[in-house]
């Protein structure tokens, strides 16, 4: 394999918190150290790649991806969605247990993993279901899907409704040492509902989901959490109400974290208006106030990590009366650019950035992604920060095309990405 | 949705709308209102125009009304029942716009339980888009009926108070009404127990919020009571309709608090001891059957006038 150099570029490294220009070094699919001298540095037959500027960081580490394979193949493929993953520099991602069937299996777990390494583009960490099916009731197996390689646990999409259940499964995870991912929205408050509660949703006449759902659970979650010492994570929280407890939490010595994603920083509900179904997500798009305390909570680390929240759905999923449409959006291909809108906005610096991307979600999963550290995989992103380009729904690397982002202007483009030291996406002229 | 009217020459809702804008739809209606009554509507208006009725959702009083609006106007109507189309085989919203455009169609009043079902459509179809009522969004022809009906008697749209009484969260006639009444200066109160008056209606414009029938009808021009859904008690929001009656149906004791004279209206079909008392439905001060008349006259104008605004462009 050949070694590579990176020159010319700015190194952001999200564990030491730098960002220095400077050069690296990647021996045999590995990094192999940064600014080294003379020939240490720049080994002959080496290839320099020469960034003329651009960043070059961890390659992006998504932690919640919906697929579609296995069961939902018309919506996205693990190939597919390796190819949207690789255009958004993202080199890792944690797969949502909601297919069909539901990765309640440990063979399951061990063929997502595979499948991902198949690609050569991506490394996938599978989630287990948290219950059998992911429909709320029995637990899974949760010692067997970690031994098989599950990172975290979760119902995915869904919250785990029933308290005393809830307090079971978090106990017993607690006993395998696994982490817990939960959707924050009360059921029973979101049952037919697809638009927050407001003065947008009561216009447009859409049965609505109070921002409150989402505080209702977190907080009944947090105490459980308590009670039984587990580790929990909520999953692209929204609401100013919802942080608020998060931050509350932490700030008592809980193990507690979240996620956010992108349309809950950069989106509010006006993105709704005359019943476009590419913005209907779930959580549904929040007010701007909402939004708005997102982004402090970002700002003051209450939310640990940013994940895309790619939910692949087919255009005959997406054209239907709004009631009817199915929640989610793309969200691989987007993840950097419209994080990159926090930074150019001063929210936050690129490095925070970038560990909200890389180094924050891989450790919480468990994994040794996301770092520049020697000796770890080169998976590796090099992108413009500066360079414009609008969202196009319809021409989006993957087969998904339900993008929330359709005609926006994004400030940050990828130009290429590593995958163990070798290039999966972007053209020779970097 | 202000230039959605003239832009593409659909009416999908009142949002957004003008005086201006509304006022053009009230004239013609209060023509069409006298050429109906003289049998001397002009029968070549919508000549070789072909007017689809749509309904996705049961309702033969708006379906009849659109009907003979168009019939008046000598265009060929047709009725699309959805019980017996391809729409509860599984085809989609969309599948159905092309098949409508493939017939060549004029004028398409959708009626869908779904909000935002007639805008997805009017994205797809050549034809003019009339929204019939769409779930809880709007029913913008239901408003102007009202509206004209107000002003044949009152002689004004503006500086009046209109307590819309009853199920309003989930009224696409409460909604449309909002949108125009406040549009043309007069004031609204939304009149009901929280579970079906919520907070965020506020939000709509110049309205007020009751949740007793005194305060709420106190010197009203117009007692508006919507129809009250059995479905609604199964849901836990309403105990009980005789709970209801007792608190928020509009009886004559209450109806007295309003102005002298002041209207008594309802979009049908009523339930009578639920959300209207019988003897206040047949009484003097009721124009609930000169709605279903008006009816006729302003869905007659807004095909006129959509078919116009089409020809024009």
């Amino acid at each position: 394999m050949t070694d590579l150099v990176f020159e010319n570029i700015r190194l952001i490294d999200p564990e030491a918190g730098t960002d220095v220009s400077g050069r690296l070094l990647v021996r045999e699919g590995r990094i192999a150290g940064q600014d080294k001298a003379g020939a240490e540095g720049r080994p002959e037959n080496a290839q320099i790649i020469d960034g003329k500027g651009a960043v070059l960081s961890p390659g992006l580490v998504d932690m919640r991806v919906a697929i579609g394979e296995p069961g939902f193949e018309y919506r996205e493929t693990i190939a597919s969605c390796a190819r949207a993953a690789v255009s958004g520099g993202v080199t890792t991602l944690a797969a949502l247990p909601n297919s069909k069937p539901a990765i309640d299996e440990p063979a399951l777990v061990r063929l997502l993993r595979g499948r991902g390494e198949e690609t050569g583009l991506v490394s996938i960490l599978p989630y287990g279901a948290l219950t059998k099916g992911c429909n709320g009731e029995e637990m899974a197996e949760l010692g067997m899907l970690r031994e098989a390689g599950a990172v975290a646990f979760t119902d995915g999409i869904h919250a785990i409704a029933d308290t005393k259940r809830m307090r079971q499964l978090l106990a017993y995870a607690k006993g395998v040492d696994a982490l817990v991912v939960q959707h924050p929205e009360d059921p029973s408050l979101a049952k037919g509902g697809t638009a927050t509660a407001g003065a947008l949703a009561t216009r447009m006449g859409l049965a609505q989901i109070p921002a409150a759902a989402e505080a209702i659970l977190i907080a009944r979650d947090i105490r459980l959490a308590e009670m039984t010492g587990a580790r929990l994570h909520f999953g692209h929280v929204s609401t100013g109400e919802g942080l608020a407890l998060i931050r509350q939490a932490k700030a008592r010595g809980l193990t507690i974290t979240c996620d956010t994603a992108p349309p809950y920083f950069a989106l509010n509900e006006d993105a709704i208006g005359e019943f476009r179904t590419y913005a209907k997500l779930s959580p549904p798009l929040r007010a701007e106030d909402d939004r708005l305390a997102v982004c402090a909570a970002l700002a003051d680390g209450t939310i640990d990590a940013i994940a895309s929240d790619h939910a692949p759905w087919d255009a005959d999923d997406k054209r239907l009366p709004f009631a009817q449409a199915s929640a989610g959006g793309t969200g691989l291909t987007t993840l950097l650019g419209v994080g990159l809108s926090l930074v150019h906005e001063g929210t936050l610096t690129l490095p925070q950035l970038i560990a909200l991307i890389t180094r924050n979600p891989a450790r919480l999963l468990g994994s040794d992604a996301g770092t520049l550290r020697d000796g770890a995989s080169a998976d590796l992103c090099l992108f413009d920060p500066d360079s414009d380009w609008v969202v196009e729904a319809g021409s989006q690397p993957g087969r998904a095309q339900n993008t929330p982002f359709d005609g926006r202007s994004l400030k940050g483009r990828v130009l290429g990405t590593w995958k163990a030291g070798r290039r999966v996406y972007g053209g020779e002229a970097a | 949705m202000a230039d959605t009217l003239a832009r593409k020459h659909h009416l999908l809702g009142l949002e957004g709308m003008s005086a201006e804008e509304i006022t053009p739809f009230l004239d013609l209606a209060a023509n069409y209102a006298l050429l109906s009554r003289s049998r001397t509507a002009p029968r070549d208006a919508l000549r070789g125009r072909t007017v689809i009725n749509m309904f996705f959702e049961d309702s033969t009083r708006t379906r009849t009304s659109f009907e003979l609006a168009g019939k008046r106007l000598g265009a060929d109507v047709i009725n699309m029942t959805v019980a017996t189309s391809s729409v509860n085989k599984g085809e989609t919203l969309l599948d159905t716009a092309a098949t409508l455009n493939a017939m060549r169609c004029d004028l398409l009043v959708v009626r869908h339980a779904q909000s935002g079902a007639p805008a997805l459509l009017a994205q797809k179809v050549e034809a003019s888009v009339v929204n019939a009522g769409d779930g809880m969004h709007e029913h913008p022809t239901q408003a102007l009926l009202d509206a004209l009906t107000i002003k044949r008697h009152l002689g004004t749209l503006s500086g009046l108070t209109v307590a819309i009484c009853g199920d309003v969260g989930h009224s696409r006639v409460a909604r449309s009404n909002i949108h125009l009444l406040t549009a043309m200066g007069s004031k609204v109160r939304l009149v009901g127990p929280p579970t079906l008056v919520p907070a965020a209606m506020a939000s709509l414009g110049a309205v007020s919020i009751h949740h007793d029938m005194e305060s709420g009808l106190r010197d009203a021009d117009v007692v508006m009571t919507l129809r009250l859904q059995r479905e609604r008690m199964g849901a836990g929001l309403v105990p009980s309709a005789r709970e209801f009656f007792r608190f928020y149906g509009v009886d004559s004791r209450r109806l007295a608090l309003a102005k002298p004279g002041a209207l008594v209206m309802h979009p049908g079909p009523m339930n009578r001891g639920v959300e209207i008392a019988s003897d206040v439905a047949d009484s003097v001060q009721s124009v609930i059957q000169e709605q279903v008349e008006m009816g006729v006259a302003v869905r007659m104008a807004v095909l006129d006038r959509l078919s116009r605004m089409r020809t024009a462009s």
